[in-house]
């Protein structure tokens, strides 16, 4: 203890030293961007949609599922980023998910609940099949899941119309009622809250008294538990410290005794899982799968997580950002539909703002390294 | 041999193929002492460095680790006998914290089973304490090491491994890439561990970094030792003969010369 308090001694003493604010500290936070960005968004469409019924709670619910939606993939995506890697086989991931819980469930006769683990363990088994090629063969991992989105993409529709004959399983809405484990992914959540709050007036309802909106959607429940649980992983556990040693330089962190290839592997076990959580409540929600879902989601996800505050170089970033880059997303893509503004313009933005993402990455990470 | 002899490399010899990297390199480190590893570019120093950290096996020769006769499989094994390497690149990754980088791979934990979690508050404290003792003011050791100077790296890098039960230290180039006063900052630090007790083996092409701080010199040359000398029985010129750059600048000096008189009585 006293070596600390002399050390602070010295400190408080040295000419060098140079009294850096929280605010400065708070600028070299990686999500800060983010942060930033979405209050800009909610203060733009505030003006413009304010009272359009945007925020009201139904448009609110709207925004946030399809932001919640993204979101679960986007923090797989960018805890692999950190790590020093992409999947782009997300996209396709979702689909295959999606036809490995409803083809068991309606052709062969499974209990949901039984489809639904096995789709997680085909991820599980996907995850570590990218993860295995990337780490031996060293190639890049943008080759490599590149090749498993087409792969798995194809592997879907060929399966699904081998045994179907087609390209959509609808009918999986009745088996949802009676499952033990359905409703993790399906039910709303606070659901007499909403029916309270209609009865004082307080929210919209529907002609028959219901509210308008029935609930908080599971998959902003799954979005926030996903970003917490990220969180607590990167900052406070040992497992953390080993991505972010991964995806900044892999064989000094080897060296000092890291196990990167397993770290790397186990990240893409992540985005694998959490495609097939994305997966779940999609065809749970929509009570059928089709081979096309998912598709292009592994673009946003990465735009997500990049908006977020995410180098694509790895070893810098935060889950959190991740979180709030989805957020932006969703609530642009909605908002769009209440301005005036054609929808075609949703992409410009898009590209526009990663484009300012990135940038302003760049030059974060450059305070954050550089010598000053 | 004294009994403070740590580590002993006795006939070394490593192939690649038919290539002779190293051929029967004798070398000893002993508590406290600084042992200079002298060679140029190409004599066999790096191949030397990754057999004595673990990375190479010899294919002749034989390891002896406090009187203990001894293989390395990995460098995990030269590790855990309290050798440790400080390679040029240093293992730090520059967008993590001085903290991060400190204890990477081997992070100080606390709590149970499943909610154990990286005792951040502890490493914090070590960090900063232990860059303090040599004088390196870490303003706050949540900042990157990117912040940081070639120096202050260097000195985390070896600070890193002295915490972490070092008894030789194995420095490969610590102050090539830095400026005088960097590098002098790097060699007092190098007699600090080394006074304390640390057998040191520095490994360098530049003698003048070489001779203030060194006990012994061995020097290297096209693969073979060209034997150990105490301090007292070299002088700085000579070390600086016996590199490769003495005998082959001489030469060179030769081949200039003809060169200059066949293109004068051509012309």
């Amino acid at each position: 203890m006293s070596t600390k308090s002399q050390s602070i001694d010295r400190k408080s003493q040295d000419e060098r030293l140079r009294r850096v604010s929280k605010l400065k500290k708070l600028l070299n936070r990686p999500e800060l961007g983010a942060l930033g960005g979405s209050i800009l968004v909610f203060i733009f469409f505030g003006i413009i949609a304010g009272d359009s019924g945007m925020f009201s709670a139904y448009g609110t619910l709207n925004f946030l599922e399809v932001s919640s939606n993204l979101g679960i993939i986007a923090i797989g995506a960018a805890m692999l980023m950190i790590g020093g890697e992409f999947d782009l086989s997300v996209g396709s991931m979702i689909g295959f998910a999606g036809i490995c819980i409803a083809i068991p469930a309606i052709y062969w006769g499974w209990p949901l609940w039984s489809s639904i683990l096995f789709a997680f363990s085909m991820a599980v088994l996907i995850g570590y099949a990218n993860g295995i090629l990337v780490v031996r063969t060293g190639l890049p991992s943008f080759i490599v899941t590149l090749a498993m989105l087409f792969i798995l993409r194809g592997a879907t529709l060929a399966l699904t119309r081998l045994i179907t004959g087609r390209t959509q399983v609808p009918g999986l809405r009745v088996l949802i009622e009676n499952d033990p484990i359905a409703w993790i992914f399906s039910a709303d959540v606070f659901s007499g809250l909403f029916v309270w709050l209609g009865s004082l007036g307080l929210i919209a309802l529907r002609q028959d008294g219901t509210p308008l909106a029935t609930g908080i959607p599971t998959s902003v429940i799954w979005w926030i538990g996903l970003t917490i649980f990220a969180t607590w992983i990167l900052m406070k556990t040992r497992y953390g410290n080993w991505i972010f040693a991964s995806g900044g330089d892999k064989l000094g962190a080897r060296n000092v005794g890291v196990p990167v290839a397993r770290v790397k592997i186990s990240l893409f076990i992540g985005t694998a899982v959490c495609a097939t959580i994305y997966a779940c409540v999609q065809v749970l929600d929509a009570g059928s799968a089709d081979t096309m879902r998912g598709f292009l989601k592994e673009l946003e996800a990465i735009v997500a997580a990049v908006v977020g505050g995410c180098l694509l170089t790895g070893g810098y970033g935060s889950a959190i950002g991740a979180a709030f880059g989805a957020l932006i997303f969703g609530t642009v893509s909605m908002g769009i539909y209440y301005t005036d503004v054609d929808t075609d313009w949703f992409k410009v933005f898009l590209g526009a703002m990663m484009l300012i993402a990135v940038i302003f990455n760049n030059f974060v990470r450059r305070r954050v390294t550089e010598n000053k | 041999m004294s009994t403070d002899t740590i580590v002993e490399f006795n006939n070394i010899s490593k192939f690649f193929g038919s290539v002779i990297a190293l051929k029967d390199v004798t070398m000893h480190v002993k508590k406290g002492e600084i042992m200079c590893l002298l060679g140029d570019n190409g004599a066999g120093k790096s191949t030397l460095i990754k057999t004595l950290s673990g990375v190479h096996k010899p294919n002749e020769g034989e390891i002896i680790v406090e009187g203990k006769k001894t293989t390395f499989d990995s460098p995990r094994d030269a590790l855990d006998l309290g050798i440790a390497t400080v390679y040029q690149d240093l293992a730090l990754v520059s967008l993590m914290s001085v903290t991060r980088n400190f204890f990477m791979g081997r992070e100080p934990m606390k709590g149970f089973g499943l909610f154990k979690v990286f005792d951040i508050e502890k490493a914090n404290a070590v960090a900063a304490e232990r860059m303090g003792q040599i004088g390196i003011d870490v303003r706050d050791p949540s900042q990157a090491v990117g912040t940081m100077s070639g120096g202050e790296r260097q000195c985390l890098a070896i600070s890193r491994a002295i915490y972490f039960g070092a008894k030789v230290l194995i420095l490969d180039e610590p102050t090539s890439a830095l400026g005088v006063h960097q590098a002098s900052v790097v060699l007092k630090y190098i007699v600090k561990a080394a006074s304390e007790g640390l057998g040191v083996i520095l490994i360098t092409h530049n003698v003048h970094h070489a001779y203030p701080v060194g006990d012994r010199f061995t020097i290297l040359n096209r693969g073979k030792s060209m034997g150990t000398y105490p301090k007292k029985d070299l002088s700085r010129e000579k070390l600086l003969g016996m590199m490769a750059g003495g005998e082959e600048l001489d030469k060179l000096e030769v081949e200039l010369k003809e060169m200059d008189r066949i293109s004068k009585s051509n012309n």
